[in-house]
């Protein structure tokens, strides 16, 4: 199948945090676009289309936010198209915008996705009132704080590598100024401390609620040229599967890790261990960093906590994982997905700042959603394809 | 390292200038009537007889409680009633301790996935008569029913311990 290279040519984000009163939903895409836009060199003329991702509108209550959102994105008479897959919506929606790029339809194209959790009550609207049954699951923890005590029982981990996350996170957002936590003498003792909410999930094991948005221009080979750092899309994966089914593995999901597989094909990548540098991974509870890097083939099944305890996943070891902070650091629902795919470019074209990973050359983006159940990743290199 | 400033990009303008809207309340409401279908009917109909009428899959014999109209793996009508039992084993579970809007039961609570002897998947229940520290994995459970039954998972209290021994890890492992 032949496919249009595609780059990334220009990357935007918001400050992070519990409450941007400062800005309306509008004004807080907005001030991701711009950025990514002036990393670009453009302008909201220069673009051709528009791709707009953000969790289910439930959240904010604001019905197809898309609509009222394209005066502020500039995308008045052009194309504007939204993606709907969950939490793992930043990344699909990033995808989408490639593919546009790639199946020649377009030569630049935004792709923005956000969520404004303080005028929204993503607990409640995680907290599913089924009909004809008792409401039983409270929130996203409550949904996935058991599969962390079956990864638990099934890995034999010990029980401090989910604290040893959480700490490691929250000390690389100290190098992101975009981040949202940004927890001084943040340590072992502190995490353990925090009250345990959904046991086995402490407090500080899970991801903040923030307001932000995160923005791309992707752009052709043709309009690439010239851009100064591009990150060349090596491989995009995107795959589903049901909430439950009989002989269903939640906790290691098919979809996962077909949709890694399939990505490293897409990517030419034979030893993703070896060829990758750095991976940006939705860990939006602390032991999802051992859970996904099984899943994701990058550890043995049972053998991912001992990256994690060994340090190799901590900035300065052998492949750090969420140098920006990670979701547990900022987590715009509907962004945080584009976010870890927007970090992985920034990684390899060497503008990531105090977090950057020492000479990363090829960086996955990871992010997943619902009940652990859409997964969208892609895989981002200093190299054109 | 700092964030750099927003660049200005081009003025969104209104005509004429407007005042701040800082707040506005929207009260929505929606009414709305749910057909539970064809086997979630046959279900809640059996739940108010203290039944639990599981579904079997005709291709890969799976049992789904609550039953499914098709199978979720092979995409076949399921074709068969089955009785499932009304206890079963906690393949993993939760302490939930975290207060949220729309929350009815008492904080803390547990719930547990519940793999009920004759059903091939696990369901969540609320679990009680024990001690949060006390509950693992392998532990049997038994369904408390409600005083009145009715077409309802409520006709189901909770889960209690059954006091038999804890089944054999091979019995669950493929659920845990
Ligand atoms: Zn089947």
């Amino acid at each position: 199948m032949s496919r249009e290279p595609c780059a990334v040519i220009g990357v935007g984000q918001t400050r992070h945090a519990s409450r941007r009163k400062d800005v309306s939903i509008p004004g807080l895409v907005r001030e991701a676009a711009l950025r990514a836009l002036d990393d670009a060199g453009l302008t909201f003329a220069d673009i051709d289309a528009v791709v707009l991702g953000k969790a289910p509108d439930t959240f904010e209550g604001v019905v197809m936010p898309e609509l009222f959102l394209a005066s502020a994105l500039g995308a008045a008479g052009k194309p504007m198209m939204r993606v709907h897959t969950a939490g793992s919506v930043g990344g699909s929606t990033a995808i989408v915008a490639a593919h546009l790029i790639q199946a020649g339809v377009h030569e630049r194209v935004l792709t923005v996705a956000f969520e404004k959790q303080s005028e929204s009550d993503a607990m409640w609207a995680l907290s599913p009132r089924i009909p004809f049954q008792p409401t039983l699951v409270a929130g996203a923890g409550g949904y996935f704080a058991p599969l962390v005590r079956s990864y638990i029982q099934r890995a034999g981990a010990p029980p401090h590598i989910g604290v040893e996350v959480a700490v490691k996170d929250r000390l690389h957002a100290l190098r992101n100024p975009y981040a949202h936590l940004h927890m001084e003498g943040i340590d072992r003792a502190m995490v353990e401390a925090s009250p345990m909410l959904w046991d086995p999930i402490r407090y500080l094991e899970t991801c903040p609620s923030s307001d932000g948005a995160c923005a791309m221009v992707l752009a052709s080979e043709r309009a690439a040229r010239g851009a100064a750092r591009p990150a060349w899309v090596r491989g995009t994966a995107m795959r589903s599967e049901p909430t439950m089914f009989a002989g269903r593995d939640a906790v290691n999901p098919r979809a996962g890790q077909d949709c890694a597989q399939a990505l490293y094909r897409e990517a030419g990548i034979d030893d993703p261990r070896r060829q990758l540098d750095t991976a940006e991974i939705y860990v939006p509870f602390s032991w999802f960093e051992p859970m996904w890097l099984e899943n994701l083939g990058l550890a043995d099944e049972g053998q991912g906590w001992r990256m994690t305890d060994e340090g190799a996943t901590a900035l300065g070891g052998r492949f750090p994982v969420n140098a920006s902070g990670g979701v547990l650091s900022s987590n715009p629902i509907g962004a945080s997905g584009m976010l870890r795919f927007a970090e992985a470019a920034l990684q390899v074209r060497g503008m990531a700042g105090e977090h950057q990973v020492d000479g990363a050359r090829n960086a996955l983006g990871h992010a997943y959603g619902g009940g652990s159940q859409f997964f969208a990743m892609w895989i981002v290199s200093e190299e054109r394809p | 390292m700092s964030i750099p400033p927003t660049p200005a990009g081009p003025a969104l303008e209104f005509d004429p200038p407007l005042s701040p809207v800082m707040r506005i309340d929207c009260p929505v409401r929606l009414d709305y009537t749910i057909a539970a279908g064809r086997e979630q009917s046959r279900f809640l109909r059996a739940m108010s007889r203290g039944h639990l009428l599981g579904r079997r899959c005709p291709e890969c014999r799976k049992v789904y409680l609550p039953p499914r109209g098709t199978c979720p793996r092979c995409g076949v009508m399921t074709a068969e009633d089955v009785e499932v039992q009304p206890r079963g084993t906690i393949t993993t579970w939760c302490v939930t301790n975290v207060p949220y809007e729309g929350q009815v039961l008492e904080l803390p609570y547990v719930t547990a996935s519940v793999l009920l002897d004759g059903a091939d998947l696990p369901f969540y229940f609320l679990i009680q008569g024990l001690p949060a520290d006390q509950i693992r994995m392998g532990m049997r459970v038994e369904a408390e029913w409600a005083d009145t039954l009715g077409p309802t998972l409520d006709s189901i209290r909770c889960f209690r311990p059954s006091g038999e021994p804890d089944a054999d890890p091979a019995s669950y492992a493929e659920h845990v």
